[in-house]
This record gives structure tokens, sequence and C-alpha cells, in this order.
């Protein structure tokens, strides 16, 4: 098959930091490809001077992630014929949000200062009795989600929120945290959790933007994980965050009128005692009101809510919170 | 063609500009439609955030009270589209669990088969309505003017929920729409990114700085307005980006951000004050200006 490549290239002996250039390659390769394949079939036999980090071709460790039409993938599980179109070439680009090296090589040391900072190993508080700790089948299938991170960068490179805060600890780094609290055999969960809930970058700074699951090769879905955090965290008494607030207040809204109550939900995330956010709130609702859009002073309500009520105190009931 | 109509909880609140055009424009299409006015909030992913189960519950009633009316759902939220969606693909997967929801609506007469569908009006246009039908509905053309699209996660991920491998059509949805007007896409890379609301009230400064990132760069790129199907991006891109713009020192002029229904709405000839084209914070007034100017189409 004929494929047509658009390489971003960065020469890191003749270009600043942030610099690139673009080279496209005609290539004619069997239908089968991969982009890594292609991309190894270029550095061999067209420019040598191409620089790309492999090793496994097979999915297992992670190397070659890399954006292919502005997505993240890993290349040697990307076919050719999957990403070809007529309307242009491939484009091939390094991960987004980690420094570039060369070309299409990316530094992976933020990425790895990420999971350091989460301390993602087991705290036991003391030795096993004989021999070592022993997690049932039961307890560990839970955590299969997350220990199948091969580490690639693909969540990172594709972050909305790394993007515009390079402080935020990242999809992979948490869903890494995740793995941590929810293992039996480690005694430090509410330690984990408080400070993954307290600090700048935590847990409360992810959108829910979906990015970092529709990109993960392996099904890590590390938003899932983060969203797990949240509820573990509020279970665990963390209840001092505008997110817990702003989460609070949705379901309480929802719950009394079946629908959400925007103003309440504004106020009530911001916090009664916050002055500088209420002031700043009530530009912003001055201002709407002043466009005749304003949301209604008594919040909208479903039509039979309390029947909508009764769904939140099932709930309630049924979890024992 | 009618449809089982949830609006969603901000065009009944804070944008209310959204539900005037949409209804506007349905009713120019020949899309009739009632207001599924029992049905709840979706959740938005927030009440998700605390009990995944409890938003499936609330979701799954709503989708048994369109399959009790008969008739499809038809959102104009790309929140409301994916939380919906996403609900539904989770039962759809697990019959057991729809089982146990069903359990819970049962004392309204409920009970969810798995039979109805959920459509944004983006993709009714293009799978129900037809583009060269909606195409009739025009008397301006907006060639020449220059909208950037932006998306909203939810109506783009995750990709399963939303049935994209049936629908390849669903992933350049709005440009096809965009094109339809007679209108140039401005295409960026921000266009499936997260604008940044749900982080609003929780981190404010990456919040601004995302609306701003999107909001220049489409500006930088040429676009003369931004149109959106997601009334959540639409409060954050329309109403915070003046201050946006004064946290992140950018010095170019606010970019319009226009609900995809007054888009159609402007192409179909209604007016402007109908469409709610006033109670923008960014002005519209530029690109209204320039569409009055445009002769009509016949």
């Amino acid at each position: 098959m004929q494929a047509n490549l658009k390489v971003k290239r960065h020469d890191p002996e003749t270009m600043r930091p942030g610099d690139s250039s673009w080279d496209d390659f005609e290539l004619e390769l069997h239908p089968q490809s991969t982009v890594l394949d292609a991309l190894i079939h270029v550095r061999e036999e067209v420019d040598p001077t191409l620089a790309l980090r492999c090793a496994c071709r097979a999915s297992i460790c992670g190397s070659c992630g890399m954006r292919v039409n502005g997505e993240a993938k890993l290349v040697c599980k990307t076919r050719l014929a999957e990403v070809v179109s007529e309307d242009g070439p491939v484009v091939i680009e390094p991960m987004g949000n980690q420094p570039v090296i060369k070309d299409l090589v990316v530094s992976l040391d933020p990425f790895f200062d990420k999971v350091r900072q989460v301390d993602a190993y087991l705290q036991p508080e003391s030795e096993p009795d004989s021999g070592e700790f022993i997690a049932s089948n039961d307890s560990m299938v839970n955590l299969l989600t997350a220990m199948n991170c091969i580490m690639c960068g693909a969540c990172v490179s594709d972050c909305t929120v790394l993007e515009v805060d390079s402080q935020f600890i990242g999809p992979a780094a948490l869903a890494k945290a995740w793995r941590f609290v929810e293992d039996p055999r480690d005694d430090v969960r509410s330690e984990r959790l408080r400070e993954l809930n307290d600090q700048d970058g935590g847990i409360w700074d992810c959108t829910r933007c979906f990015k970092c699951v529709e990109v993960c090769p392996k099904d890590v879905a590390p938003m899932q994980r983060i969203m797990e955090l949240r509820e573990a965290a509020i279970e665990d008494g963390n209840r001092n965050t505008p997110g817990y607030r702003h989460t609070n207040s949705f379901s309480k809204s929802v719950r009394k009128h079946g629908r959400l109550d925007e103003t309440r939900l504004a106020v009530e995330s911001a916090g009664l005692m916050n002055v500088p956010r209420l002031i700043d709130l009530a530009e912003i609702g001055l201002r709407s009101v002043l466009k005749g859009k304003l949301p209604p002073l008594r919040p909208h309500k479903a039509v039979g809510h309390e029947k909508i009520k009764g769904l939140f105190d099932d709930s309630e009931r049924e979890s024992g919170r | 063609m009618k449809f089982a109509f949830y609006p969603g909880c901000v065009a009944r609140g804070a944008g209310p500009e959204l539900f005037d055009s949409a209804v506007a424009v349905m009713d120019r299409l020949g899309i009739e439609w009632v207001e599924m006015k029992g049905a709840a909030c979706t959740g938005a992913g927030v009440l998700q955030e605390k009990d995944q189960k409890l938003g499936d519950t609330l979701n799954i009633r709503t989708l048994a009270m369109a399959e009790k009316m008969g008739l499809p759902i038809l959102t104009i939220c790309s929140t409301c589209q994916g939380v919906l969606s996403q609900a539904d693909y989770r039962v759809r997967r697990d019959p057991e669990y729809l089982k146990e929801l069903n359990a819970k609506i049962a004392d309204e007469g409920l009970s969810y088969s798995a039979q109805t569908t959920v459509k944004h009006l983006l993709w009714v246009l293009i799978e129900d309505v037809g583009i060269e039908r909606l195409k009739e509905t025009f008397v301006k053309e907006l060639a020449g003017v220059n909208f950037a699209p932006f998306y909203g996660c939810y109506i783009v991920r995750p990709s399963d929920a939303l049935m994209f491998d049936e629908h390849p059509e669903r992933q350049d949805s709005l440009e096809t729409v965009i094109e339809a007007v007679g209108a140039n896409v401005t295409d960026f890379p921000g266009k499936t990114a997260c604008c940044g609301f749900p982080i609003l009230f929780i981190n404010q400064r990456n919040s601004l700085r995302m609306v701003s990132n999107h909001t220049g760069t489409a500006r930088d790129l040429g676009a003369d307005a931004m149109v959106t199907p997601c009334p959540l991006c639409h409060l954050n891109l329309d109403g915070y980006q003046p201050k946006a713009r004064r946290q992140n020192r950018r010095d170019k002029a606010d970019l319009p951000i226009i609900h995809l229904p007054q888009m159609l709405g402007l192409a179909m000839g209604i007016d402007g004050k109908q469409l709610g084209l006033g109670k923008h914070i960014v002005q519209t007034k530029d690109i209204t200006r320039r569409i009055k100017a445009i002769p009509s189409a016949r």
C-alpha cells in the first residue's frame, strides 16, 4: 500500500527547544504494516537521522508512544490502514505535554517524577507473620485495570489539564496511586487519600474529559480511577475542598428538585465564607442579569421530582451512607 | 419526525437562549417534540463521581420514560448526550445490571428494555433530517463567515458509548453542518478538547487558561465566531471569556460563541432576537451584522 507520512522533526543540536520542522515521506509498504514499520523503514532506507524509540514491537514495553493524526497511540499497535486517509498524509508527532529530546523521542523524566510523587510502592505497617504478604484473588481482580498500565505516557500526552498546568499529577500517576489505595496489603490508605485530596494538582483538578480513557492502549481508563479516588477520598472524610462542595451541592440540588440549580451550585462550590470568590460570582451574575439570562431565582424543578428524591433515598439506604 | 425532547438543565436555566433558538429551529425543520418535564438531570458526570449507580438509575428512568412515550430522545446538550449514552451503553452490555436498575423504577410503572435512542440535534440534522433537506430551510448563505467548531467532550468521547464505529459521520458532524450553512470551517486542534467548565468552580485558573487558549487560537486562525452544541462549553467560553482574557493577558478582542441552533437559525433567516443572540456576554453583533448584509439565497 502507499502511505504518505508527515513527520515532525526536532534537532537539539541546531534548533532551540520548542522549534520544529516537518519532513514528508512517500512510502510503498505491505498492507499489514504498522505505523512503526513505516517509521523504521524511513530510518533504515531513507533517512538514518530520524530518531524514534521502540523495543518490543508488540505493545508490551510502552516505548513507542507518539501522536498520530493528533492522537496519542502506540505506533506498534496502530496499523497504517487504520490511519491513512484520502484527505492528507498521516501526521506523526512526538507525544504532547512532555519535553522533546529529538524528533519523535520525548523525555520520560517528568512522567516518572509524577509516579514517584505518589509513592508507588506498598507501605505495610508491619512484617508478615511468616513468608510473604498474601492477597486473595478477589481482592486483586479489581486492581487489574490499573495494573495493566505499561507506562507509555499516552494518557499524559493528551491530558487536557496538563496542557495548561504542569503541576497536575496527571492520569498515569493518579491511576497508579489508585492501585495502591485499593491494595489490601497497604496500610497508609487514609494518608494517601488525604494527600491526593489536599494537594494542588491532585484528584480534583481532573476535568473528566475522557481523553485519557480514549487514548490508553491498555484500557486502564485513568479517569475512571481518578473518579474512584474522589469517591474514596469523600468516604474517608475529606470534605474540605471546592471539589467536594461542588459534587455535594450538585447532588443536593438534583435530589431536591430533580434538576441542577446553577446559582446554588456556583455559590456553594465557592464556599459561603469565601468572600473574594463570591464577589467574583456576583460580578458575573450581574453581567448575566443585564443580558437577561440569569437562572431563575426559584430553581426549575422536574415534574414529579419527589420520585427522584426517592431514588436518592434508596441509594443512601443501600450504601448505608 | 417526532422526539421526546430533553433540553437539559442549562437550556432551562442559565442558557434560555439555547432553548428558544432550538425550538424555533425545530419548528422550521418540521421536527415535532414533547418536552420531558419529569426527567431528572443526567448528573453531568458530577453525580457519578459520588455514586455511578444512582446516576445510571436516573438516566435509565429517563430512557424508560421515552420508551413509554414511544419516542426517541432528542437533546441539545453535548454533556446530556454523553452521560445518557454512557448509562445506556453500560446497561446494554450488562442485562443483570439493567434488571437491577429497572427494579428501582418499577413503582413508577417504568421499565427500560434498551429499545430507544438518544440523539443530539447535531446528529438528528444529519441522520434524520438529512443535509439536503436541512439546506432547503436556509434562506441566507453564510458564505465568508468563519466558524470554529467546538464540540464539548461528551459528544466525542468515549467513542464506543457514542457508537462512532456504526456512525463514523458523527466524528465530524459539526464541520458538516457548518459547511451546510455555507460558512467556512476554521479547523483548530482544541475543537475536541475540554472547555474548562467542569473545573470552573474548583480550579478557576486552569479553567480560564483553557478558555483563553481555545478562543485565542481560534481567533488567531481567523475564526469570526465559535459554534458549539454544548451549553456548558457555552457558559464557560462565553461567560468567562472576558475574565480569561484579562487573566491570561491576551490583547485580542473576545470571540463570539454561538449555540448550534443559533447558527442554523441565522441561516434560516430567523430574527436574532428570537434566537437570543443579545443574551450573550461576548457581543454577537459583528456576526449578525455581516449576515444581515448577505442577500437572501432565494
